[in-house]
């Protein structure tokens, strides 16, 4: 039996968006660590990895958080780290990363994450340590401690998930939105006379002898959904091989505070954010 | 095995902390407490653990953060502005129940203050310190042995209620040399710590959170944090009195009131840390001179030891509050001893230090309105 526990209606912000959780079906896990494990006559296909929880989700509709939590938890599974794996989650919207991945996670003060990170890691080098950050925690708020986490090299692999916003809280400027953005603080549009340009953290980072792994992806289409989770699998083996410190960026839509449908955000990323965020691996191990 | 030794504050407590089993080092070079990551930066490799030198305080604690989620003990220090970044951190390592050891070399303040001795963050060490409603067990040493003890004891503390403790030292403590006996190096066995990260394996994940946007949920954490609170409160008040004790009253003769009792101290003195020992040097002083005066001297000012000064206070008839600050334990002391008695204060404060003969006089100032 997978070992889950009841979670209450997730409300967001104070408002009450799901109702009970539907009554849910035991799931079982299999050597291949699949919960829902092949259907005997073939039917099922697909199902959930074994360190998700099958839980409703409270992120908006098109939101790519949900994505990304699937995808390191398939990774997490596809390399058998589930007994080993700690995750750091961050503040924002995927705050509530324990209610949903099935291993051992810790929250951090917003933006510290790394720092937390680097104090597990320092501690239990056997773990597996990430941490799962958004714009704001990682590339506002928690700029030194991503600075000085990385160019110490520490070996910890970063989920950075940017959708060039600040979600949890009502759509504010995040560092990394896009000049002319509207957002709730720029309410005429990003200027860079004032605001600064979009940081690129990768490439930020990128000169550092410690950082080993850099790379942008994207969430805009299943090839480039696909290309993203290879990459976090990449991320991790390299923290598993000992290579040292690996950073994925995640270009991923909020449709909620960019004012898109769910469809017009993924055009979105590809037409605004992609032309500034180029996509591809910024640094390989040697 | 035990030995004493010769060394300054900040190298004997940092000693200290490394017997006590802590591993991991995490700080930022602020004077006047430099001497504890200069020291732990070659011996925390030498015993196997890690130290870093942070880019800020703030890092720092949420490195220690970390290591103490995974289960290990974990330190850091600074000194009073640095510990102002800390108490984001302070509050987190609360909220989310892990263990870990703070110490401050207080310096004076606000601001940037000076690189002098002070005990300007009475408030901030007893009253929690950062956002939220939480408490730190503080201990403040006086001595160097006690602070060696005081330190290799806060490691037990902090495991026993999941909570930070806090060292409150200072810059007179931290720089100077005195003798200590050191204690043995303990065995490297930790107690068990089932809540910790340490990869789901045969068991449910564990989470460390301190979020909750039900507020029922809040409101349970509260609860349960607030229980253990009162059970430090009940468990862990520590204090000494020197010539309190001595002077014992006499069985009260039937009817008489406590009010006219005669008093068998004149004076008490309150005061605690470096403090204390100026204040005991001088009711030595005064004793001498044959005037009734003591010293009562808090060790954990939080918990503080409210009901044993409350009772060593009816065997006085005033209190003076010594403190370098301008005057905050004295709150503490008028909720123990409330109106029954005068309470007098004198702070220097700054980083300046009082004299023996400043408290002296003080002293006796005071004794020339009770007598």
């Amino acid at each position: 039996m997978t070992t889950r526990r009841p979670i209450r209606p997730v409300t967001r912000e104070g408002h009450p968006k799901n109702p009970d959780p539907r009554p849910r079906t035991p799931r079982r896990r299999t050597a291949q660590g699949h919960a829902n494990p092949p259907d005997p006559r073939g039917r099922q296909v697909f199902g959930k990895p074994a360190s998700l929880k099958d839980v409703p989700t409270h992120f908006c509709s098109g939101c790519g958080h949900g994505l990304v939590h699937r995808m390191v938890a398939e990774v997490v599974d596809e390399l058998g780290i589930r007994e080993r794996v700690v995750g750091v989650s961050p503040v924002g919207c995927a705050v509530l990363g324990y209610d949903y991945w099935d291993f051992d996670v810790s929250e951090a003060a917003h933006g510290r994450t790394p720092a937390v990170a680097t104090g597990m890691k320092r501690a239990r080098p056997d773990l597996i340590v990430f941490t799962y950050q958004g714009d704001g925690d990682l590339a506002a708020i928690g700029t030194a401690e991503l600075i000085h986490t990385a160019n110490r090299g520490e070996n910890i692999t970063i989920i950075f998930v940017n959708n060039a916003v600040y979600g949890m809280t009502g759509g504010q400027m995040a560092p990394t939105t896009l000049e002319g953005q509207i957002t709730a603080t720029t309410p005429a549009g990003r200027t860079l006379e004032g605001c600064g340009a979009p940081l690129k953290v990768p490439e930020m980072i990128a000169p550092f002898p410690g950082t080993k792994y850099l790379v942008r992806t994207a969430l805009n289409n299943p090839r480039n959904i696909s290309i993203a989770k290879r990459c976090i699998k990449k991320a991790f083996q390299c923290q598993i091989e000992n290579v040292g410190f690996s950073l994925v960026e995640v270009l991923s839509p909020c449709p909620t505070y960019w004012r898109l449908s769910p469809l017009d955000a993924l055009k979105w990323i590809e037409e605004k954010m992609i032309p500034y965020f180029p996509l591809g691996e910024i640094k390989v191990p040697n | 095995m035990n030995h004493k030794v010769l060394m300054c504050g900040n190298d004997a407590m940092s000693e200290a902390a490394v017997r006590a089993g802590c591993r991991f080092y995490f700080g930022y070079p602020i004077t006047p407490q430099n001497e504890v990551t200069a020291y732990m930066s070659w011996r925390m490799p030498e015993v196997g653990g890690t130290f870093i030198q942070a880019e800020s305080e703030i890092a720092a604690v949420n490195m220690v953060f970390g290591a103490a989620a995974v289960g290990a003990r974990a330190m850091t220090s600074s000194s009073s502005p640095g510990i102002s970044l800390k108490q984001e951190g302070i509050s987190y390592l609360c909220g989310c129940e892990l263990p870990a050891v703070i110490a401050n070399v207080v310096r004076g303040g606000p601001g940037l203050g000076s690189i002098g001795p002070s005990q300007a963050d009475y408030f901030q060490a007893t009253r929690g310190g950062g956002h939220g409603d939480y408490r730190t067990i503080t201990l403040a040493p006086s001595t160097l042995q006690e602070l060696v003890d005081l330190t290799y004891l806060s490691f037990d503390l902090a495991d026993k209620y999941r909570n930070p403790v806090l060292i409150l030292s200072d810059g007179v403590l931290g720089q100077m040399m005195e003798p200590a006996v050191l204690p043995e190096m303990m065995d490297g066995k930790l107690p068990p710590k089932p809540w910790a990260l340490t990869g789901a394996r045969n068991r449910l994940p564990n989470v460390i959170r301190s979020l909750y946007l039900d507020v029922d949920l809040l409101e349970k954490l509260n609860l349960k944090l607030g229980h253990k609170f009162r059970e430090m409160e009940q468990q862990e008040v520590r204090f000494e009195e020197f010539n309190v004790t001595d002077a014992v009253l006499p069985p009260r003769p039937a009817g008489l009131s406590r009010g006219r009792h005669a008093p068998a101290a004149d004076l008490i003195l309150v005061a605690y840390g470096s403090v204390a020992r100026i204040c005991r040097s001088a009711v030595r002083r005064l004793r001498q001179a044959g005037q009734r005066v003591s010293l009562f001297r808090p060790i954990t000012v939080w918990p503080f030891p409210y009901e044993p000064l409350a009772t060593a206070a009816e065997r006085a008839k005033a209190l003076l509050v010594v403190e370098m600050s301008m005057g905050q334990m004295i709150e503490d002391v008028k909720l123990a001893v409330g109106r029954c008695r005068p309470i007098g204060f004198f702070g220097r404060v700054g980083g300046c230090v009082m004299s023996v003969e400043e408290v002296v006089q003080e002293a006796r100032k005071a004794l020339e309105e009770v007598q």
